[in-house]
């Protein structure tokens, strides 16, 4: 009797655990997110630039900043498209340079893009098979990194197009 | 009846090894079992080595360079896993984490196994 | 109009069974030994009840009235009128409705067809059955009500996936429902039976044919979903171990090993609390895949939208009825006559009690891989995948022993059998089996020794189950689902073992060599279909000495929405399939061709409908 006493609290507890952990798990947000490239440090780059040719460290490029914006675009990404203004707004800022990272692009597309669209980079750097995206952690387009150059950590992440609420993050972040 | 079947059977088993399509050297290339082993990530449920987006295309080239370059399939699953996390890797590595996901089916089976060969053998013979 | 019909309808559902409920309570509790007619007729007016639900739903989708949210969201004008009825049960609220109806159904079959049986176990199945009927049905009326209005009226709909434009995928979710609802019903019958401590042989003889039935039904639907996977993906497999194909194989192992416990219970009286335990587990997993899949809890492709609510309240709901069916479990003791209710070690009980315990390993093996990633992301907060080099590592090796004491196992007697009956003949075709698997691996440059033991151990299964076809002491139907299973086996280890394949960029006019076929990138053309372009690619594949056969896999762009799928060509024979799939590389002119050599693919098919035919022979002999 005892015996049988047992197995049923036994049985009762582990029901009860597994549904609350599933309880649990579906409040958790499913999508998938690499917030763990969060505070992790950026890794340098070392490309060629879209105008000049000239291949370019990234970390030379951004030394007396405080803060870098990369973003990585694609002239045949048409999400780019909508978030441009919004890079164009944040290239006013005084303080951080903003570095366009073309991704898996063809030049003469790439500099027409930009011509029609305005320019908001400091720089363009070329990622031509896309490896550097897969140093930064990236697997899409468009992307965009807030990167802290004193202690060369990322601190944003953001995936997808900007808009409005995320560029008044940005700001914020920027002017703190 | 029985040499009729054993006949048949055997026969199938000779037109397996006559067919020489069936048969022909299946070698598969490092790139192809490394990516077929990887999700990609911006796909629904395929592996890199299926998908043709650029992603998945990047990826594939990466390996492609990283193998020329000495890498071992472990490095190349390990700098991946640095950069996307362990969620890009289809076999989940046996690690302190993953240890009861491994080990908890077997140790069922096990249980399992003594229950059996106590209802057919212990209890059977103390009663009988 | 229709939509208020419609919903109306369901509201009196829940009156009915609140009702039901009610009055067969009353009558368990006075001891009743007589049976009132009158629940046929409730159940029946029930039933009638949410099928005319069910049809205005029907009919809405088929009039394409968008005043409807759910015929909003999931059709439109121009779909064929197939798709717009198959269109009723392909979004979460038909989906569930069609549950509804089925869970109902099922309880109506039942009374009539247990006049036989014991009035306070029907009466008791009835509650029981009801209970989750009236879960099905609030569930519907708060959370997920197919006849919601919208206003104002749009001029046409928002679905038109062409993905789920196909036959296989049309009916593969009423197939694969009502082999779930039928686990409710085995559910409820078998709590019915622990309470009115009835639980024996002629309880088995009754219950059987229903788990014949939804085994049936199961096995159908999951093979149609497997089916849809390999023609319409176009990436030539047929099991991802995707979460969702997980969620109805869990219930189908569970149930093929309750299918076998069940004979034990009818023949001899034994694994009672067993039987009633897989009963119960059965239908917590079909519950629970309904669960997983709509509650955002789980990344898959399959899943539908996501709701939290919806997720919570069956969550909630599963959570009380399992607590329900652990609670009648221990409350009601199921006595056993015999003391010595054990098994000799060599006898088909025993043999059976082994079957279970490999198909309650591989079941733990798919519940734990599906499960882990969620619960360690809960504690840890870290996200890990588990996929197909998982389930093949901890299964594929025990399907080795698996397979031998399936060639055994069948052919002993009840009771007890003697060691002569594994004869010495069979043990020489053992070791033939072996010699000959390691000619084909050594031959053919698979150089595993695993293999070589995986694939003699199938072939030992299928030489012992072909010959079992013409014995004539064993019965006819588990003779053709054992030999069915092994044939599944034989084909799906050969086309794992044996499929080839070559992935590769070309433009028109290029070729390709590949073992002996030499394939052609002929020419491309567009075409403009009702609601799509294409563009068909021409490939033309010449093996020495055969006439080149033709391929037009096709690159399909769909406008609304804008999508762009690739249909591979198939050619299928009885030895290989060939596949070919193309698709467009952003350059545009160069495309990512994959041909495919695939052995055996036919006799999946083949043997997964003779499994379920030699079900269906089970069911029709008693």
């Amino acid at each position: 009797m005892k015996f049988k006493k047992l197995n049923l609290v036994l049985i009762l507890l582990i029901t009860i655990l597994v549904f609350f952990a599933l309880y649990l798990g579906m409040k958790k947000q499913n999508l998938y997110t690499t917030d763990h490239i969060v505070n992790k440090k950026m890794p340098n780059l070392i490309s060629t630039e879209l105008f000049t040719g000239e291949e370019t460290n990234l970390s030379e490029l951004v030394a007396k900043e405080k803060f870098t914006i990369l973003n990585i675009w694609a002239s045949w990404c048409a999400p780019c498209r909508s978030e441009h203004k919004h890079l164009i707004t944040l290239s006013s800022n005084n303080n951080s340079k903003i570095v366009g990272l073309n991704y898996k692009d063809k030049i003469e597309n790439a500099k027409s893009f930009i011509s029609e669209l305005g320019n908001p980079y400091d720089h363009i750097l070329l990622d031509k098979k896309g490896f550097i995206s897969i140093d930064i952690g990236a697997y899409g387009v468009p992307e965009t990194y807030v990167i802290d150059n004193t202690n060369n950590k990322i601190i944003k992440k953001y995936l997808g197009p900007i808009d409005e609420f995320i560029l008044e993050e940005i700001i914020n972040i920027l002017n703190s | 009846m029985k040499k009729i079947f054993t006949l048949i059977t055997f026969s199938f088993l000779l037109l397996i090894l006559i067919n020489n399509s069936v048969l022909a050297d299946n070698k598969i290339s490092k790139v192809d079992s490394i990516s077929k082993n990887l999700r990609c990530l911006i796909c629904q449920g395929q592996s890199v080595y299926d998908s043709q987006s650029e992603f998945a295309i990047s990826v594939k080239d990466l390996i492609k360079k990283k193998i020329e370059e000495g890498n071992s399939d472990n490095d190349i699953y390990e700098y991946l896993k640095n950069k996307y996390g362990d969620w890009i890797m289809y076999e989940p590595e046996l690690d302190k984490k993953t240890l009861l996901l491994w080990i908890l089916p077997l140790i069922l089976f096990v249980f399992g196994g003594l229950l059996i060969f106590k209802k057919a053998f212990i209890n059977y013979n103390k009663n009988v | 109009m229709i939509n208020q019909l419609g919903y109306y309808s369901l509201v009196f559902c829940v009156l009915f069974s609140l009702f039901i409920i009610t009055k067969s309570t009353r009558a368990i509790i006075s001891k009743n030994s007589k049976f009132d007619g009158i629940y046929y007729n409730l159940v029946f007016l029930q039933l009638f009840l949410v099928l005319f639900s069910f049809f205005c739903l029907v009919f809405n989708f088929i009039v394409s009235d968008f005043s409807n949210v759910t015929v909003y969201n999931n059709s439109h004008t121009s779909k064929p009128l197939f798709y717009k009825i198959s269109g009723v049960w392909g979004n979460h609220e038909g989906s569930l409705l069609l549950w509804l109806l089925v869970l109902i159904l099922f309880l109506f079959l039942f009374i009539l067809n247990s006049k036989k049986s014991e009035n306070g176990y029907k009466l008791l199945t009835i509650v029981f059955q009801e209970v989750i009927i009236l879960g099905f049905l609030l569930f519907i009326i708060f959370t997920s009500n197919p006849f919601e209005y919208l206003f104002p009226t749009p001029t046409e709909g928002l679905g038109l996936n062409p993905i789920l434009q196909d036959p296989a995928l049309a009916i593969h979710p009423p197939i694969l429902y009502l082999g779930y609802v039928g686990t409710s019903l085995v559910f409820s019958s078998s709590l019915a039976a622990t309470v009115n401590k009835s639980i024996n042989s002629d309880w088995a003889k009754h219950i059987k044919k229903w788990i014949f039935a939804s085994w049936i039904f199961l096995t159908l639907g999951i093979m149609l979903g497997s089916i849809w996977a390999y023609y319409e993906l176009g990436w030539g497999g047929f099991w991802f171990w995707d979460p969702v194909e997980n969620v109805s194989l869990m219930p189908w192992l569970c149930l093929t090993a309750l299918l076998h416990s069940v004979l034990v219970l009818e023949k001899r009286n034994s694994l009672k609390n067993w039987t009633v335990i897989l009963s119960i587990a059965t239908f917590a997993l079909s519950m629970s895949g309904t669960f997983l899949v709509r509650s955002g809890i789980l990344n898959s492709i399959h899943t539908f939208a996501n709701d939290p609510s919806r997720g919570l309240f069956i969550l909630i709901f599963l959570f009380i009825l399992i607590l329900l069916a652990i609670i009648i479990y221990f409350s009601f003791e199921i006595k056993n006559p015999n003391p010595s209710n054990n098994f000799f070690w060599l006898s088909k009980e025993t043999a059976v009690l082994i079957n279970n315990w490999f198909m309650m390993y591989f079941l733990s093996v798919v519940l734990i891989g599906t499960l882990y990633p969620i619960f360690l992301e809960v504690i840890s907060n870290e996200k890990i995948s588990v996929g197909a080099p998982f389930y093949h590592k901890l299964m594929v090796p025990f399907l080795i022993p698996f397979f031998i004491f399936m060639s055994i196992g069948p052919r002993l007697k009840w009771i007890k059998d003697k060691f002569t009956k594994i004869n010495y003949y069979q043990i020489l075709i053992l070791i033939l089996s072996l010699v000959i698997s390691y000619l084909i691996v050594e031959y053919s440059g698979v150089k595993y020794l695993f293999s070589t033991i995986l694939i003699s151990t199938s072939i030992f299964l299928f030489y012992s189950s072909a010959s079992d076809l013409v014995k004539k002491n064993i019965q006819f139907p588990q003779k053709i689902s054992h030999f069915a299973f092994s044939l599944l086996i034989i084909s799906i280890l050969v086309n794992g073992i044996y499929s080839k394949e070559i992935n590769s960029n070309m433009k028109v006019g290029d070729n390709l060599t590949f073992m002996n076929k030499k394939i052609e990138f002929k020419s491309i053309n567009f075409e403009k279909q009702d609601n799509y372009n294409l563009l068909r690619g021409h490939f033309e594949i010449t093996e020495e000495g055969k006439i080149p056969i033709n391929f037009q896999p096709e690159i399909r762009i769909y406008d609304q929405p804008v999508i762009s799928t690739s249909e591979a060509d198939i050619k299928t024979n009885l030895l290989n399939d060939n596949f070919i799939v193309f698709s467009l590389l952003k350059e545009g002119e160069v495309f990512n061709v994959r041909y495919q050599q695939k052995p055996f693919m036919i006799w999946i098919w083949i043997s997964l409908i003779m499994l379920a035919f030699g079900g269906s022979l089970a069911l029709i002999k008693k």
